[in-house]
């Protein structure tokens, strides 16, 4: 049966004949692909069209949600019938209220141009040779690169449908193509792995298979010699990725669902000032052919553009319907949701304003200091802003740098990590929908021998 | 048990013959084996929070995976309906990967039983009213709400799934399993005049709700919490260095898992990409240590009856006695390296390609007194809860971080310190293992390991030990 919003409208006015007073329906659809090439053979390659149908409904303020990936009459008809009676169960929750009419109607986003053709039209053999060419690019860069786990190309096209009681009616298609090269560098004994890629809703926006392939390389090669270093305090720079690993950690803290819940530090601090005064962060889900772009949000609230810390003031939150009630304040747009459950909160395009600061400035600025380039771990603790996870990365001496480094942690607390910004890199690049530039940050725990 | 067969057969419209001609259309266009996955599970979620039963969710998901392998090349695609129409749609796609003449050969397959069942659950949780449910939560909200003052909020939940699958190989296997899965979770802040802190516990298995009455109670999975939680408030700096660092029994048996269990599957080491790489018969760890990968153990989180590709699990032997004796193996890698199945052939579900994972992996208990490893440390930290970790394959760094832990200073257990994150290498970490205690104790049953960005429930298991250096990465130098 094919999907339409025409469905998803009856089966929200099933639900309301069984007696929700409440009802929205989604429907996500996908075409994926993807290949993986290992030492220039093809190892995997899958594709799949997949679909699922959710329903979420509230009968006087008690919530529940059901959802399939059957789509047959009989079975939907099941599924509301379900999820009106798990609803008779759960408690009543006044916040628990679909966005109104007005709300969402009062705005709406031009063409944000989601979906490439070209993506769609990509053939099989061409995105064999993109992976190939990438993982061929690490290979021959140099000749300390040894193995591979591979280059891989993976394309999805998707389509959402929302339509709810309240008279949102929604839908749009996109379009993602990503590309991956992990490489593998071989010294002596050592063996060191990097991965590099990108991922974009345009395929003249992705950069190409060689330069991921080749950047791969670079960061797999320059980890050759890793040591540990000795237990010291020193400045950290992030290089530009793993600032967006930083920006990862800070939306828990900023997200309606940690602060309600009391369960991030910066609970209370709204117009307060919670970071360098240079530092600015914005959550937009209206960049025209950005990954993370949306027209609307999982609630059908219209996407829009939200700062989050200006110039060092902690802005706003980002906030779905529910959380925004709890604290009452407004959705910013970010409701974010699956199939199943009630929607959570997620970021669109979040990033960190670019500075004046090059990397290389940055670099010469250090006397005695660690460029971390990779962080493995969870040791981020939103409640408390507690940090420690596993570092590696280049020491920095006299400006310069003189080893790899690797085995070490970083720790301190994110509350003085966001004061102690003392540089912002002017390298901000979107390789998905979560960026930043270079950060600076003056002083962290780094622990080893 | 129901018949997975019968499951299969009686609501989709599918028949024995059906089966065997989608296996031959995998192979339509050559290749060495083909196999197809059904699956139909239920996944349930209940939660509390705020003291209001806030969701009830439910989400059904079927669909068939076809596999085509050809050497070392992989044909995969799915369906996400149950028909024959569609699956042979799947299959045709997933022939593509092969490039020779059709596999003619006629396939008959013939249906088999798993040898046991490891969770023969008389009620599954999906067929208990919510109502019992909620009460279980309940229970769990005001045991956290009484622990302390203190506690603020209270979040809990009870997950749980039912899962049946049934997997055809052009080999002729036809084998299937009914796999329930249940966990609570429970979560509280504490908050002390502005000072917020959190702590978290929870477990369940393969098991009924009876789990609750004859394991773990919602009483005591809220009071680790709350008690977590209220623990934190008092909580030191963690030291920054190499510490001596003694491992209580239970949870922190992940150290297993990311120092030594991923390093171990046999599709790194068939690529050459792991630390462990050709290091079979060589010396990995104290010879205080023997550590084991067990799919068997009775309505364990890890545990299975098959694999995902239709083998028996096994009790896998990693390291004996210091000296590492094997990999972890699926189905491919298995062929690949002429090395005998272990039933680790595990993936999420049917849209995903079965990978070798671990079941439940743990360090089998030495003659050492607990009490008496943490006396013989006379500055060292003493960790006995943790939160995820990771391992970076190829270097064999890998990190778990500690969310209850203490200094221990002249053989005593004093502060509890903030959470801090513990870093090693693989191949050398486990030779620094001075005392093993004979207090083995597996988790409660909440892991999940994720691996290409596929999850699946594991378990890990460790007595006490002494490691006698780690790196510790606190904030206090």
């Amino acid at each position: 049966m094919e999907i339409t919003t025409e469905l998803l409208s009856e089966m929200v006015s099933s639900a309301l004949k069984r007696g929700a007073t409440e009802a929205e329906a989604i429907a996500l659809e996908s075409t994926e692909f993807s290949v993986e090439v290992r030492l220039g053979e093809v190892e995997t390659l899958q594709e799949s069209a997949s679909r699922g149908i959710g329903l979420r409904v509230i009968y006087e303020g008690r919530q529940a949600s059901a959802s399939t990936s059957d789509t047959h009459a009989e079975s939907l008809e099941k599924l509301v019938a379900e999820a009106v009676e798990m609803a008779r169960h759960t408690s009543p929750d006044e916040a628990s209220v679909l966005p109104s009419r007005e709300e969402f109607s009062n705005s709406s986003n031009p063409d944000l141009q989601l979906y490439d053709e070209a993506i769609a039209t990509l053939s099989t053999e061409r995105k064999i040779e993109m992976a190939r060419a990438c993982e061929a690019a690490a290979l021959a860069f140099d000749t300390r690169i040894t193995n591979s786990e591979g280059g891989s190309c993976a394309t999805t096209l998707g389509r959402v449908l929302l339509v709810t009681s309240s008279g949102f009616e929604g839908e749009y298609h996109g379009s993602n193509c990503g590309l991956v090269a992990a490489p593998i560098a071989t010294s002596g004994e050592q063996m060191q792995q990097a991965f590099w890629g990108e991922s974009q809703r345009w395929l003249k926006k992705l950069s190409s298979p060689e330069s991921i392939g080749r950047e791969a390389a670079h960061r797999a090669v320059r980890k050759l010699g890793a040591h540990k270093v000795s237990t010291q305090e020193v400045p950290i720079i992030f290089d530009a990725p793993m600032a967006g690993e930083l920006l990862r950690n800070f939306f828990e803290a900023v997200s309606g669902e940690s602060v309600f819940r009391r369960s991030s530090f910066l609970v209370g601090n709204l117009n307060e000032s919670i970071a360098a005064p240079e530092l600015t962060i914005i959550d937009d889900g209206t960049l025209a052919g950005a990954v993370g772009s949306r027209p609307f949000d999982g609630e059908g609230l219209p996407a829009r553009r939200n700062v989050v810390v200006e110039n060092g003031i902690l802005r706003s939150y980002l906030l779905n319907s529910y959380t925004a009630r709890k604290l009452g304040l407004t959705s910013t747009a970010n409701a974010m949701r699956g199939l199943t459950g009630a929607p959570g909160v997620g970021v669109n395009n979040f990033y960190i304003e670019a500075g004046k600061t090059s990397p290389e400035e940055m670099i010469a600025s250090v006397k005695n200091g660690f460029f971390v380039t990779e962080l493995i771990g969870f040791g981020f603790n939103p409640v408390t802003g507690d940090y420690s996870r596993g570092a590696s990365g280049l020491w920095i001496e006299n400006g310069k740098f003189t080893h790899p480094v690797e085995e070490v942690t970083i720790a301190g607390n994110f509350r003085e990590m966001l004061r102690g910004i003392e540089m912002i890199g002017n390298d901000l690049h979107f390789r998905s929908n979560i960026a930043a530039p270079t950060l600076k940050v003056n002083k962290m725990m780094v622990s080893g021998d | 048990m129901i018949s997975p067969l019968k499951f299969f057969t009686d609501n989709f419209n599918l028949t024995l013959s059906d089966i065997e001609n989608l296996l031959s259309s995998a192979l339509s266009r050559g290749g060495d084996y083909a196999d197809l996955y059904f699956e139909y599970s239920v996944l349930s979620n209940l939660s509390l929070e705020e003291q209001l039963i806030k969701s009830a969710n439910r989400a059904i998901a079927q669909g068939v995976g076809v596999r085509v392998l050809s050497g070392e090349r992989t044909g995969y695609a799915y369906c996400d309906e149950i028909d024959v129409n569609a699956i042979r749609t799947a299959a045709s796609t997933a022939a593509h990967i092969a490039q020779s003449a059709a596999n003619t050969a006629p396939i008959k397959v013939t249906n088999r039983q798993p040898a046991r069942n490891l969770y023969d659950v008389a009620i599954p949780v999906r067929d208990e009213p919510l109502k019992r449910k909620i009460a279980l939560l309940n229970r769990a909200d005001s045991a956290a709400r009484s622990f302390d003052q203190r506690i603020r909020e209270v979040q809990a939940s009870i997950v749980d799934e039912y899962k049946i699958i049934l997997i055809a190989t052009s080999e002729g296997l036809l084998i299937g399993d009914v796999q329930p899965l249940m966990r609570m979770n429970v979560n509280c802040i504490a908050d002390d005049d502005g000072n917020l802190q959190s702590g978290r516990m929870g477990g369940g298995g393969r098991d009924s709700l009876e789990f609750f009455d004859q394991n773990f109670s919602p009483e005591f999975f809220a009071n680790e919490a709350a008690r977590q939680a209220i623990l934190q408030l008092e909580a030191v700096e963690a030291p920054a260095g190499t510490n001596e660092v003694v491992l209580g029994p239970g949870w922190p048996g992940i150290l297993l898992h990311e120092a030594i269990g991923h390093g171990l599957e046999s599709d790194f080491n068939r690529k050459g990409t792991s630390a462990f790489c050709g290091m079979i018969g060589q010396k990995v760890a104290s010879e205080l240590c023997t550590i084991v990968d067990d799919g068997t153990i009775d309505a364990r989180r890890g545990s299975i009856n098959i694999d995902d590709e239709g083998n028996p699990s096994s009790r896998t032997v990693l390291i004996e006695n210091g000296i590492l004796r094997g990999y972890l193996q699926d189905r491919l890698s298995s062929k690949l390296t002429g090395a005998a199945l272990t039933g680790n052939g595990r993936r999420e579900s049917y849209q995903s390609l079965p990978m070798p994972r671990m079941t439940n992996t743990f360090m089998l208990s030495g003659q050492d007194d607990p009490e008496s490893i943490i006396k013989s440390v006379k500055r060292g930290l003493y960790a006995v809860n943790f939160g995820g970790g990771q391992v970076d394959i190829t270097n064999g760094k890998f990190v778990f971080s500690a969310s209850e832990a203490y200094l221990i200073e002249d053989g005593k257990v004093t502060a509890p310190v903030k959470g801090a994150t513990l870093i090693g290498h693989g191949p050398t970490a486990l030779t620094k293992v001075t005392a093993v205690g004979h207090d083995l104790a597996l988790d409660t049953g909440v892991g999940l390991c994720g691996k290409n960005g596929q999850s699946v429930p594991v378990g890990v298991g460790l007595p006490t030990i002494k490691i006698s250096e780690m790196t510790v990465g606190g904030t206090k130098g």
